[in-house]
């Protein structure tokens, strides 16, 4: 292991956290709030560490892949660890165990929180929770790397281990450059959305937060009731908005390119809002005795889809109280997912296309013995490393839900409430069912299931493996920096 | 600049890597998958599974904004090919790799009527190399600058040479031909020798030198070998062919050519094609049989059998029982900082020497770009550069003594080449519009000749 390097990148993503964490303390200071100091001192703080553990660039500058992944799961925890340090001490969450789970909930986009009222919290809080689903939902290498210039070889090793989906793909042949346009493209749609919903009527601070929620589709509101006490037109503003973020952002580098035909040949997308369409429709129907009117009934059932299956998880409606049909397809679509290549969680709808279609062709294989068949998808073929790697995925990731299960039951509520906390933990969705439902909150979880559901979030939001590898001992193993 | 190289062997994997850090966009495409993975995993570059001669292949690699493609895959007709393909569907240079020696007679007419900017073919300019290394034994290798009148020599010095244990500035009084120490290279640190430096025994250096003059110069310092007039060769490639021809055809002074090749019908072949040339047919790795061919007795050893292996341990043992000059061909280049340890003499990669001229093409290319760099050269392990400049435009550094301006560390102007005259320069010399420059440096990178000045 090159620990020196691993150490190095670790500073210098102490030293981008301490310019995030200056945002927070500027909105504490508009506000007139005590916090805001608190996060100015964890700026401070953090890039001091940053500043010692990034003081030396070490000589050998390789990253083996092993090492990128390490680097990356490592700077996602210890990017937590600081980011909780101000919620903490400002008193908003008194304990840190709590403000860690509400960092990596922040972080890893799912939204999950402690915090029975959020109301009451501090802009600055506010801020910063919502803040860290915009840092998160990209990836923070994807921002480094769009502006530290590094070697070649190391950053397709950490974009590797940070973006999500099957198989990397680069927009462009620089990894600087395909950065560059992705927080290009994810700035856009950020400022769209504020400006949209400014238009609309909500105030700023809020639109800020909404914003930052769904873009990164992350979930954190200051309301208690989510985004349902906005308006209609603004609800609706944010499905959209959810709905484009789940969107594999290579679909939008070439409607940049102005290669509109190809967008809509891209089967994932297809897919993708097929699926929205269909469920959304099925739920409308399904809770229409409960809202009356069509209009209301479908805006709620698109809106809850459209948070459920981006991972985003705000709601409009306590859906916890709707008929089991729709429970059970909001519980379906947690697993699902948003696009490969979005900000989006869960297991991503080109794993899924890819799943069926080789067990098509499985089945195919038992009436035909001696047919070689290729796995196509959007006219290619999927290669052998691909599919290998989706099937490996899908074990592990059923592995953790439940062990995870198990291990969180010991609190001794129901199976309702641990099986869809650990669902929307893993996913990165936020809001399960039961007591975890859209009204409730994750406070009541002992400190051990915290730890649990934290595991789950980061594993999710990383794509199991480079969590996984790190805590494989022979990754510690060997190639020994000198 | 943006570059498609077509093509992820050993040329074009390490073509990548050169064109890599010099920032440029690439993007390389193969048929084969776990190969092309394993460049792109460690080059910042993007991979594309497929054909390079597939128009919609290349389309997605994006021809149409290419300023330059390179193709070096296996096959001669798919690089020309996909060449072709290449001219027609956007406006980018091309570059072909050929192999077979056919083509390579046809080069000019090749170029023209398909309109690529560039054949190469690695046989032969591998036999090049070694053929200067041969018609100039006091030296370990030769490359040219400004059309071929100025060389840069590189060698070792011995002992006994004049230059050993003086001051540069002292030895440039006693010689009297025009020569200019670049690079001195020492262990594994790299010098760029101002005039208080003290070279010593066992230093490779590098020295520019006026083609003509280098008899001279390299008699007055007591390094002078005459050519090699008797070679054997081991083994019968496309090199070994190259090679003999070239000695052969060489006018001044009659060069004796023996060639060791194992396989009958390529004697046959090259006994047709070299009627001056003693073709044996036997295999170059049994000692008595070169022994009898009077190994101990050449001029000159080249070892250019298909395997690394052999060569090196053929060199060894010419190297132990003649005085011959050995040249060692090797195709693996990973090694490379081994094999410069052991004592086998000059060695030659074939593939890096492909990449050489076509990364020289390259920044030639781009320097009618964005850069002014006309040529450049890889010293010194790497670790110095060669910078042909060609000075186009104004600047204050123009008209100036060079002992007056003022250059960044390891810097030095090595040669001016004004109205086809060559001026090794001193302190009093000065730059003019027009003129092209030799820059030697160290230690950093520069595209344009205002970035070696303070």
């Amino acid at each position: 292991m090159n620990y020196l390097m691993i150490l190095y990148i670790l500073g210098s993503v102490l030293k981008f956290e301490a310019v995030f964490l200056l945002l927070p303390a500027v909105v504490g200071f508009i506000y007139g709030e005590s916090s805001g100091l608190y996060f100015l001192g964890a700026a401070i703080l953090s890039l001091v560490c940053g500043m010692i553990l990034g003081h030396k660039k070490p000589e050998e500058m390789m990253l083996y892949t092993r090492e990128g992944f390490v680097s990356v799961a490592l700077s996602w925890i210890i990017m937590s660890v600081f980011g909780a340090l101000p919620m903490c001490l400002c008193g908003d969450i008194p304990f840190y165990v709590d403000a860690l789970f509400e960092t990596i909930s922040g972080f890893t986009t799912t939204g999950a929180s402690i915090c029975t009222n959020v109301e009451i919290l501090t802009h600055a809080t506010q801020f910063w929770r919502s803040f860290t689903h915009w840092i998160g939902g990209m990836g923070v290498f994807v921002f480094i790397m769009a502006i530290l210039p590094m070697m070649g070889g190391s950053t397709m090793n950490l974009m590797k281990a940070e973006s999500p989906g099957p198989s990397v793909s680069k927009l462009v042949p620089h990894v600087k450059d395909t950065a560059k346009i992705l927080y290009g493209m994810y700035i856009i749609l950020t400022v769209a959305e504020i400006g949209t919903l400014i238009m609309f009527g909500m105030p700023l601070f809020d639109s800020l937060i909404t914003t930052f929620g769904t873009v990164g589709t992350g979930g954190f509101g200051i309301k208690c009731d989510s985004i349902a006490p906005y308006s209609p037109a603004l609800q609706i503003i944010v499905t959209i908005f959810m709905i484009l973020s789940g969107i594999n952002y290579s679909a939008y580098f070439l409607v940049m390119t102005r290669k509109f035909k190809e967008v809509f040949e891209i089967e994932e997308v297809r897919w993708y809002l097929g699926v929205i369409l269909g469920s959304s429709l099925i739920i409308a129907v399904n809770i229409h005795h409960i809202y009356g009117a069509w209009g209301n009934s479908l805006r709620h059932s698109f809106f809850q889809v459209a948070s459920i299956i981006t991972t985003t998880g705000y709601a409009t409606a306590d859906f916890d109280q709707w008929p089991m049909l729709s429970k059970t397809i909001l519980v379906l679509l947690m697993f699902m997912g948003a696009c490969a290549g979005s900000t989006g969680g869960g297991i991503k709808v080109s794993r899924l296309i890819i799943l069926s279609r080789s067990v098509k062709k499985e089945l195919s294989l038992i009436i035909h013995p001696r047919e070689i068949k290729k796995i196509r998808m959007d006219g290619h073929v999927i290669e052998h490393e691909v599919l290998r790697n989706t099937n490996v995925f899908l074990v592990i990731y059923f592995m953790i839900l439940f062990i995870s299960v198990l291990l969180i039951s010991v609190d001794d509520f129901s199976f309702t409430t641990n099986f869809t906390a650990v669902v929307s933990a893993i996913n990165n969705i936020g809001p399960g069912l039961d007591m975890v439902g859209p009204t409730g909150s994750f406070a009541e979880f002992g400190a051990f299931s915290k730890f649990v559901l934290m595991f789950d979030m980061l594993a999710g939001r990383l794509e199991l493996f480079p969590v996984m590898v790190m805590l494989m001992p022979a990754t510690w193993r060997g190639r020994e920096s000198k | 600049m943006k570059v498609i190289i077509v093509g992820c062997g050993k040329v074009g994997s390490s073509l990548a890597e050169e064109l890599s850090n010099e920032n440029h966009e690439l993007t390389i495409i193969d048929t084969d998958q776990a190969r092309l993975h394993r460049t792109t995993d460690s080059i910042d570059a993007m991979g594309i599974v497929g054909d390079g001669v597939d128009y919609t292949i290349l389309l997605d690699a994006g021809i149409q904004e290419a300023d330059l493609l390179i193709a070096v895959t296996g096959s001669d007709e798919k690089n020309l090919l996909c060449c072709v393909v290449a001219r027609k569907a956007g406006h980018c240079q091309t570059i072909a790799r050929i192999r077979n020696p056919i083509y390579n007679e046809e080069q000019e007419f090749l170029r023209r009527e398909f309109g690529i900017a560039m054949l190469i073919n690695p046989s032969s300019k591998a036999a090049d190399e070694i053929f200067s290394i041969f018609k100039y034994p006091f030296a370990e290798r030769v490359d040219s600058f400004v059309n071929g009148d100025v060389a840069l020599f590189h060698f070792t010095l011995n002992e006994d040479c004049v230059l050993v244990g003086k001051m540069i500035m002292d030895s440039s009084r006693i010689i009297k031909s025009n020569a200019l120490v670049c690079t001195v290279q020492r262990d594994e640190e790299v010098f760029i020798p101002n005039g208080h430096f003290v070279l010593n025994a066992n230093d490779t250096v590098s020295v520019v030198v006026h083609r003509t003059e280098a008899t001279e110069f390299f008699t007055e310092i007591g390094m002078m070998k005459n050519p090699v007039k008797d070679v054997i060769i081991a083994g019968g490639g496309d090199t070994a062919f190259y090679l003999a021809q070239l000695l052969l055809r060489e006018k001044n002074y009659k060069t004796y050519v023996k060639l060791i090749e194992s396989d009958k019908d390529r004697c046959e072949e090259l006994a047709e094609k070299l009627p001056n040339a003693t073709i044996i047919y036997g295999d170059a790795t049994d000692r008595n049989l070169l022994s009898e061919e009077g190994l101990e007795t050449a001029g000159g050893f080249a070892s250019l059998t298909g395997f690394d292996e052999e060569n090196i341990l053929l060199s060894l043992h010419a190297k132990k029982v003649s005085g011959a000059k050995t040249v060692t061909g090797v195709s693996r280049s990973s090694f490379n900082s081994l094999i410069s340890e052991m004592k086998i003499g000059s060695v030659v990669y074939p593939g890096q020497v492909t990449s050489q001229h076509i990364l020289r093409f390259a920044r030639a290319y781009n320097s009618g770009m964005d850069s002014e760099v006309e040529n450049l050269y890889k010293l010194a392990d790497k670790k110095a550069e060669a910078l042909e400049f060609k000075i186009k435009t104004d600047g204050s550094f123009l008209g100036v003594p060079i002992m007056e301006l003022k250059f960044k560390k390891n810097t030095l102007i090595a040669c001016i080449y004004r109205d086809r005259k060559v001026i090794i320069p001193s302190g009093q010399d000065y730059l003019k519009t027009g003129d092209s420059v030799l820059v030697v440096i160290a230690g950093y990178t520069v595209s344009s000749i205002e970035e070696i000045f303070i």
